[in-house]
């Protein structure tokens, strides 16, 4: 299999049930390298659901998901990420007693390895691991101008810094696919503003596939290359952002009119 | 104007990452170490020795061992009693059974035994959570308590039941038995305590530590980042016992010399809990200051009320002994979850200021 | 092998060959899965109104029933003993409210569950001290005798104790599904800001709820302290709710019930039956093993709703 051909992820004809309630139906989204795609739609549309599904926290009673062509269907959160995809979530989920270094340290976890006994040795191997991880993230500390807080506890931080923190942890494992669930709700345009720029630079500089879910309609159509519409756990939409806004299907489900 | 790191900068990410990052520390540390290993056993009475020094000792490692599940992995045991109990009678079949095996070694090998009981009482962790798991190692402590009492094999059929343990020399010195005197089992007691602390502070401060902390402060996220639940839960089972398992070995070859199921009961366990509550969840040295109080409360009381012509029924102590046990771990968990490890660290913080206010 | 195989199976025999012991076993059961219900009662009430899971409701238990035993001792006729005993688990729950609860309203579940780790040991330290720590008679004046009825022999004071821990059970399930109080208690176990919104103070509930976790701790005194008298094993005895609980869920009346017969029954019986294989004594621990052998297939238990877990 070739590094370019065909899309990172291709979620195929998936359905989600919880009870009686139908949160996603027959949805297929692909996801193309290095691009930034936007998944929006009003609330309740299973935007966080296909997000879900996609990090193996529900797994859907049909449908496929593939990643770089393989079928990845039935995996645990733990398998997915060793394939390469991170994510941030609605409500930052950081670890709220770790220090702001040790929470992006921990985003390196899968990096690491080694025999428990040496960790309790410390000197040597361990300590050297250590050391290198340390390096690297450092640079992503600079990269997203949070020096000056690393060693905070996370649950001390303002909110608009943990969803950096977040980022940065996510940004750690230097994922091939990067999932953002909301990265700036509750932001106040300034803080907005820096995190849109970290997301573009991400993708340009390290070439990160992203997936994010934003209702900030503006932010939406500076930042994606695409844009995929969900409403009611139906795909409605899926196209460049010029297209998508004019499309009538998104203008109802947005305006309200009645579905029957 | 003494306790400052101005003027001291890491230039290394190695040096930022010591465990003592700043010389003051260092110094402080250094001066401890030497009174405890050189001064106390050539100037402390047999009383101190015995008495409280020897099961302080003891007592930090099994709180070190409680810590590293419960503060840092956030799984709750009040299973500690039996797993120290596995480490004891492990250790009485090894030293009877292979009478030449090195007593440090009889300790290491015992602290395994527990870890895998340990680890066996903590498979239901993976689909059961917060006190749930608590009850789940109750099931553990009495369940292997009454193991214990039941099958004399354990006791190699003493008619008694109690095991006592038998006299083993290292280096040519007495070190178990009731001819070895208290200095030496100070000696002993204080250097594994020093070695396990430092390999507890190595793990929590590395890769291992930062997954069970990922796992207690929020499973999901860490799940996510692709921490196993299972095996990283697992993990602190297994190392967690062995540290009680080795405190347990301790207890009977260098502080009772030889015990009864009674010694491990359910109020060990809960001892050892309060060790860990009061000095600080996830702290090392909070287990050291967490196990010195409890160690100095019930000395505390007998002595004062004595000291200012009070005389108090051994009762009565008894029971003062537990609603100040029990009124601290409200106290603490109201004012300071931190435990005294936090209110050592913001002496520090206000030492670092001195003599200005801010 | 066989010898034991054999041995692990004989006991099916006996019970069938002697079927008035296996009732009487069976009876005797019955009797203390009611106590244990009456215990695990206490915790449910707590922890469905409050999200409190109250380890010192065993401590209460014996803190209730060693008051009511030092008032008596001290001369006063049972009645008024009874009313003092009720006002004492009152001002304790005001003061727990007061001092543990408000100061850790909305600190994580593990948290409060630890801090009544350390009201446990204040409790029994305190009752300790008020009333002593000797064992006590209670004289409730129902003698510890058996009569026989149909050739199984059946204890009166096991037997009233049963019939009271019915009653209150009953009581209580009827109080939690009919009276207006009872519902708006369930209301704030579901949600503390939608109980808020229309109107009914937290401080309030839960005052309410801890007051009837004290009656109800004293109805469970008094039966276990006429049995075996008041003393400090009567809170080991109410650790044994802990399995119950496990067992029929942390949240459900009928599930307290229905864990506590389990229980008793369950470790009766393999006491009984197969106790002597492995020396006797696994009262102690068989309870804990089931629970959490049950844990492992079932962890919101028979009666818990499935607790599905948001991301």
């Amino acid at each position: 299999m070739t590094e370019a051909s065909g899309p990172l992820l291709s979620v195929e004809d998936i359905s989600v049930r919880f009870g009686a309630l139908m949160a996603l139906s027959r949805v297929s989204v692909e996801v193309h390298r290095r691009e930034i795609l936007a998944i929006i739609g009003p609330n309740g549309a299973g935007k966080t659901t296909l997000l879900n599904v996609v990090s193996g926290f529900y797994h859907p009673y049909e449908g496929r998901i593939r990643f770089e062509g393989r079928d990845r269907t039935s995996l645990k959160p733990p398998d997915v990420a060793e394939l390469g995809i991170a994510r941030t979530f609605q409500n930052v989920a950081l670890f709220r007693g770790m220090s702001v270094l040790d929470n992006i340290m921990t985003g390196r976890l899968l990096k690491m390895g080694g025999h428990f006994l040496l960790d309790a040795v410390w000197y040597g191997p361990a300590r050297r691991q250590e050391l290198a991880h340390r390096a690297a993230v450092e640079r992503i500390i600079d990269f997203l101008e949070i020096q000056a807080i690393r060693k905070t506890p996370a649950g001390r931080l303002p909110y608009g810094l943990q969803k950096r923190v977040e980022l940065a942890r996510a940004l750690a494992a230097e994922p091939k696919l990067l999932l953002l669930d909301e990265p700036m709700a509750g932001m106040n345009v300034e803080e907005k503003e820096d995190m849109c720029r970290f997301i573009l630079d991400v993708n340009s500089e390290f070439g990160t596939t992203i997936a994010l879910i934003e209702h900030d309609m503006g932010v939406v159509m500076d930042i994606s290359d695409r844009v995929v519409v969900l409403d009611y756990g139906r795909k409605i939409a899926d196209g460049p952002p010029e297209q998508v806004r004019k499309d009538q299907a998104v203008l109802d489900a947005y305006l309200g009119v009645a579905h029957d | 104007m003494i306790y400052r790191e101005a003027g001291q900068f890491k230039t290394t990410y190695a040096g930022d990452q010591a465990i003592f990052p700043i010389l003051q520390d260092r110094v402080f540390v250094g001066l401890v170490a030497l009174a405890a290993f050189v001064a106390v056993p050539l100037l402390a009475n047999e009383y101190w020795l015995q008495a409280i020094l020897i099961p302080f000792l003891i007592y930090a490692l099994a709180a070190i061992g409680l810590n590293l599940l419960t503060g840092y992995a956030g799984l709750l045991s009040l299973g500690t009693g039996g797993f120290m109990a596995v480490g004891a009678y492990s250790a009485f079949k090894l030293a009877t059974a292979f009478p030449w095996l090195n007593v440090i070694l009889v300790f290491v090998l015992a602290g395994v035994c527990a870890a895998g009981v340990g680890l066996l009482f903590g498979i239901p962790s993976l689909r059961i959570k917060g006190f749930y798991l608590a009850v789940a190692t109750l099931a553990a402590q009495f369940f292997l308590i009454w193991l214990f009492n039941k099958v004399g094999w354990f006791v190699n059929y003493a008619p008694s039941g109690t095991a006592t343990a038998p006299p083993r020399t290292m280096l040519g010195v007495m070190v178990t038995g009731p001819q070895a005197t208290a200095p030496v089992r100070y000696l002993v007691a204080l250097g594994l305590v020093v070695l396990f602390a430092l390999v507890a502070k190595n793990l929590v401060r590395g890769r291992i530590g930062r997954s069970w902390m990922a796992i207690r402060d929020r499973d999901i996220a860490a799940e996510i980042i692709g921490v196993r639940p299972l095996r990283t839960k697992l993990l602190a089972f297994a190392i967690s016992s062995f540290y009680c398992g080795v405190a347990g070995a301790e207890l009977l070859f260098l502080y009772l010399g030889s015990v009864e199921t009674l010694a491990f009961d359910i109020n060990l366990s809960f001892l050892i809990l309060f060790m860990v509550i009061i000095g600080g969840l996830g702290s090392i040295l909070g287990s050291f200051l967490g196990a010195a109080f409890i160690v100095l409360v019930p000395i505390f009381l007998t002595n004062v009320p004595n000291w200012i012509g009070l005389d108090m029924r051994t009762d009565t102590q008894k029971h003062l002994e537990l609603m100040i046990f029990g009124g601290l771990i409200i106290f603490f968990l109201i004012v300071e979850p931190h435990g005294l490890a936090r209110l050592w660290q913001i002496t520090k913080e206000k030492l670092r200021l001195w003599p200005f206010p801010h | 092998m066989i010898e034991f195989l054999r041995s692990l199976v004989l006991p099916f025999a006996d019970m069938v060959s002697s079927p008035t012991f296996f009732v009487e076993v069976l009876v005797g059961g019955i009797a203390a899965g009611l106590m244990y219900s009456l215990v695990a009662l206490g915790f449910v009430l707590i922890f469905k109104a409050s999200g409190v899971f109250n380890f010192a409701q065993g401590v209460m238990v014996l803190f209730a029933a060693l008051t009511l035993v030092g008032l008596m001792e001290r001369g006063m006729p049972v009645p008024v003993a009874l009313a003092l005993t009720v006002a004492v688990m009152i001002a304790l729950a005001f003061a727990i409210e007061r001092v543990v609860l408000r100061p850790l309203v909305n600190q994580e579940h593990i948290i409060l569950f630890m801090a009544t780790i350390g009201l446990n040991f204040f409790l029994e330290g305190l009752g300790e001290q008020l009333w002593g720590s000797n064992v006590k008679r209670l004289d409730i004046g129902i003698p510890d005798e058996s009569f026989s009825v149909a050739g199984v022999l059946l204890n009166k004071l096991e037997l009233s104790a049963a019939l009271t821990a019915a009653v209150l059970v009953t009581v209580l399930a009827v109080f939690f599904q009919r009276t207006r109080i009872g519902r708006a208690l369930r209301a704030v176990a579901d949600d503390h800001e939608a109980a808020l919104s229309i109107g009914i103070p937290l401080k309030t509930i839960w005052v309410i709820v801890w007051s009837v976790a004290g009656i109800v701790a004293i109805a469970a005194g008094v039966m276990w302290g006429a049995k075996s008298g008041v003393q400090f094993s009567l809170s080991l005895v109410a650790l044994k709710a802990l399995p119950v609980l496990i067992l029929g869920g942390f949240e459900s009346v009928p599930g307290a019930i229905v864990g506590g017969l389990i229980i008793g029954v369950g470790e009766k019986v393999a006491e009984v039956y197969w106790g002597p294989l492995v020396g006797g004594a696994i009262e102690n621990w068989f309870a804990y093993v089931l629970a959490l052998a049950f844990l492992l297939f079932r962890p919101q238990g028979l009666f818990g709703e499935r607790i599905i877990e948001r991301v």
